[in-house]
């Protein structure tokens, strides 16, 4: 071997060498996969959770001291994982199920992500979670709310938001504390979008119901890319329920409130199940005709200088605008994520799974109203629980419970009536 | 009482299906010519009306002949850019080209007005009329006569004018319509021009009453072509008939049998009547 051919082979097995080194543990990061629906109908939805999601890894992966008790803002990265920074990789799933399942797949197989989350539309968690179950990947679903995406004996999948149950027997509440005041529940009607989602809710509330003796006057099931939503109005407009509960998405609940001064129907109430009705762009499109509906939400901004208005004024130094329901319902599933991740003390799967089964958040540790967050072992967060808001004006406030209202309940509503 | 309600409200939905899917039945009746875009430039035409009132504080009339304007030309640059040069190429060339340019545009939307839903500020065309106990919301009103007279204009541009009978002219047979000193190129320029301007114009007039995204011209789209089928390529009328029949079906159905089973009864009857008139309600055969 002459003396040039050795340093050639020199250099390449340094080469090599320097290519197949793993890369330095402590500037390591965690990669997070998320799903949603960036385009497509859900689109708005999934933008503001996407803007979410990056704020709160913003807190996590920088010093926050001033955020209170919220679990890895005060410190920079993952403590336990030698101050390991969170990596997101978004996808856009389009609110298709089949590709949200094609999507979760090439982030675990391609893109070798540590944990999935997702992916807002019920119907592509369900289909997602699957993928995730196949890989033993751990997957936080953020905000779906059917039931059916836990309790498939999966043990990858956790899910940080209160579900369909948890809102029926939330609405149940509220009605029997409303009839105790003397208001007339004579009987409901269910509105429902018919995927997952919708579905999912109305049977819960549905069954609910009938335990707790309130008629269900008409259930209505429809498509949420109705581009007209009349002939509902008017079979609506017929059974005259006392209080009707929608379960939509955005263009379809602008539509109903729409659609309904037009039909000139008015209930003395009407409840929206979050989703469309916490969508950005609900209340510009319908604030003049929709006064005093009500909508769920644990997420209350709270007052100036808690830590909820920081994080809120973080938020909208980004966007422009005021942290919905949906977007900090899936932010707060995402410091439950990271918290385990953190607590995990490494990327393995199987640690990063025990990690999250053993999250014990107390509610002083939460952005949320809930009451901490413990999963059982279907992986639902036991601890979840909901308010009730009210749109007053061109904001939403918080009325129900009395405990932790901040504003009247106006009942009947007046929609656009003044 | 509530039939009769249900019954107008179908015709009143049916009316804008009928104005813009003319355009698209135009295009077709003109080059044989299928144009995927169709729906995004109903969906632009919304945004048009949108920035006319934020920006320029425009009424119904001045964002209706914006959106027009509007569309016009940008029918008239997407022939002279890209039909023309496609028309050459293979069939399959010429049907994803207008794929592509529906991609395009609705991306590009999306990229400029972002994913959020946006609904018109209350304009003057509000409030409702009460017609012996028969609500009519004004705008959807203003619209479906709107949509039911520009239907009519253009079937009238085109069988009554020397205008119309140039472009029939090229649509039957382009050489003989050259050697008659009929420019074919500038002809199909203003057919696309007069079908995106309609698109436009029934995005504006859509506007009024359905809160939008820039992927709304997916839901558009496709009934555009049912709308089409139905009523037989390439003829106007035909479409403003089927236009008015669907919106009535849909409505009634989802009345009758809930509101998910309007798409399967409006489906069936038009699988059922493709079977029995493969050429459309009004299509020569």
């Amino acid at each position: 071997m002459t003396k040039s051919s050795a340093m050639m082979a020199a250099a390449i097995a340094a080469a090599a060498v320097l290519i197949s080194a793993p890369p330095a543990q402590a500037a390591g990061t965690v990669k997070i996969g998320i799903l949603w629906p960036l385009t497509g109908n859900a689109a708005a939805a999934g933008q503001a959770s996407k803007a979410a999601a990056e704020v709160a890894a913003e807190i996590v992966n920088n010093k926050h001291p001033e955020l209170g008790n919220l679990p890895l803002a005060a410190t920079e990265g993952l403590p336990n994982q030698g101050g390991a920074k969170l990596e997101l990789t978004f996808v856009d799933h389009q609110g298709n199920p089949s590709l949200a399942q094609q999507l979760a797949t090439r982030l675990i197989t391609q893109d070798a992500v540590h944990v999935l989350m997702g992916a807002y539309q019920s119907s592509c968690s369900f289909t997602a979670t699957a993928v995730a179950e196949r890989y033993g990947i751990p997957f936080m679903v953020g905000e779906s709310a059917a039931l059916n995406i836990t309790g498939r004996g999966f043990k990858w999948v956790f899910r940080g938001t209160p579900i369909a149950s948890d809102y029926a027997a939330t609405y149940m509440r509220f009605f029997e504390d409303m009839k105790k005041q003397g208001k007339k529940i004579a009987s409901i009607a269910v509105v429902n979008e018919n995927t997952d989602y919708g579905t999912s809710v109305a049977d819960s509330i549905e069954a609910a119901a009938k335990k707790n003796n309130i008629p269900v006057a008409i259930r209505i099931p429809y498509s949420a890319s109705s581009t007209d939503v009349s002939a509902q109005v008017l079979q609506l407009k017929e059974k005259q329920p006392d209080v009707v509960i929608f379960i939509s998405y955005t263009s379809d609940s602008i539509l109903y409130m729409k659609t309904m001064k037009n039909l000139d129907y008015l209930p003395p109430m009407v409840i929206g199940d979050d989703t469309g009705f916490s969508d950005p762009s609900f209340i510009p499109a319908v604030a003049d005709v929709a006064q005093g509906a009500m909508n769920r939400s644990a997420w209350d901004i709270g007052k100036p200088g808690s830590t909820t208005s920081k994080i809120n004024e973080m938020y909208k130094a980004k966007t422009g605008r005021d942290l919905d329901d949906t977007s900090a319902r899936n932010m707060q599933s995402f410091f439950a994520l990271a918290d385990a991740l953190n607590r995990a003390g490494s990327t393995e799967p199987e640690k990063i799974r025990d990690a999250l089964a053993k999250t014990d958040l107390k509610p002083e540790q939460l952005m949320m109203g809930y009451n901490g967050v413990k999963f059982d072992e279907t992986g639902q967060n036991i601890l979840a629980s909901t308010y009730l808001i009210q749109l007053k004006d061109k904001a939403y406030q918080l009325v129900w419970p009395d405990k932790a209202a901040a504003a009247k309940l106006d009942w009947p509503m007046k929609g656009w009536k003044q | 009482m509530l039939l009769a309600q249900v019954i107008v409200g179908g015709l009143l939905l049916g009316a804008i299906y009928a104005l813009f899917s003319s355009g698209l039945t135009l295009i077709w009746g003109m080059m044989n010519f299928i144009n995927f875009a169709h729906g995004e430039f109903v969906m632009l035409g919304m945004y048009v009306a949108l920035l006319v009132v934020v920006w320029l504080g425009g009424g119904p009339e001045a964002f209706g002949f914006a959106a027009a304007f509007a569309l016009f030309v940008l029918g008239v640059v997407v022939y002279l850019s890209l039909i023309r040069h496609v028309m050459r190429g293979p069939m399959l060339a010429q049907i994803l080209s207008t794929f592509g340019l529906a991609l395009l545009l609705r991306y590009t939307a999306f990229w400029i007005f972002s994913a959020n839903f946006v609904s018109l500020p209350q304009v003057s065309l509000s409030g409702t009329l009460n017609i012996a106990g028969i609500l009519m919301p004004v705008p959807q009103l203003v619209a479906g006569v709107a949509a039911i007279a520009l239907t009519f204009a253009l079937h009238l541009l085109l069988t009554r004018t020397t205008v119309g009978s140039k472009l029939l002219a090229v649509a039957e047979d382009r050489n003989a319509a050259m050697l008659m000193g009929i420019r074919p190129d500038r002809m199909q320029a203003l057919a696309w021009g007069l079908a995106a301007g309609s698109a436009g114009i029934a995005g504006a007039l859509m506007a009024v009453s359905y809160p939008w995204s820039p992927s709304v011209g997916e839901t558009f789209g496709l009934t555009a072509f049912v709308v089409v089928t139905l009523g037989g390529f390439g003829s106007v009328p035909g479409a403003m008939y089927a236009g008015l029949i669907i919106g009535l079906i849909q409505a009634l159905s989802a009345y009758w049998f809930g509101p998910i089973y309007k798409d399967i009864v409006v489906y069936a009857l038009f699988v059922a009547l493709l079977w029995l008139r493969p050429q459309g309600l009004m299509g020569k055969a």
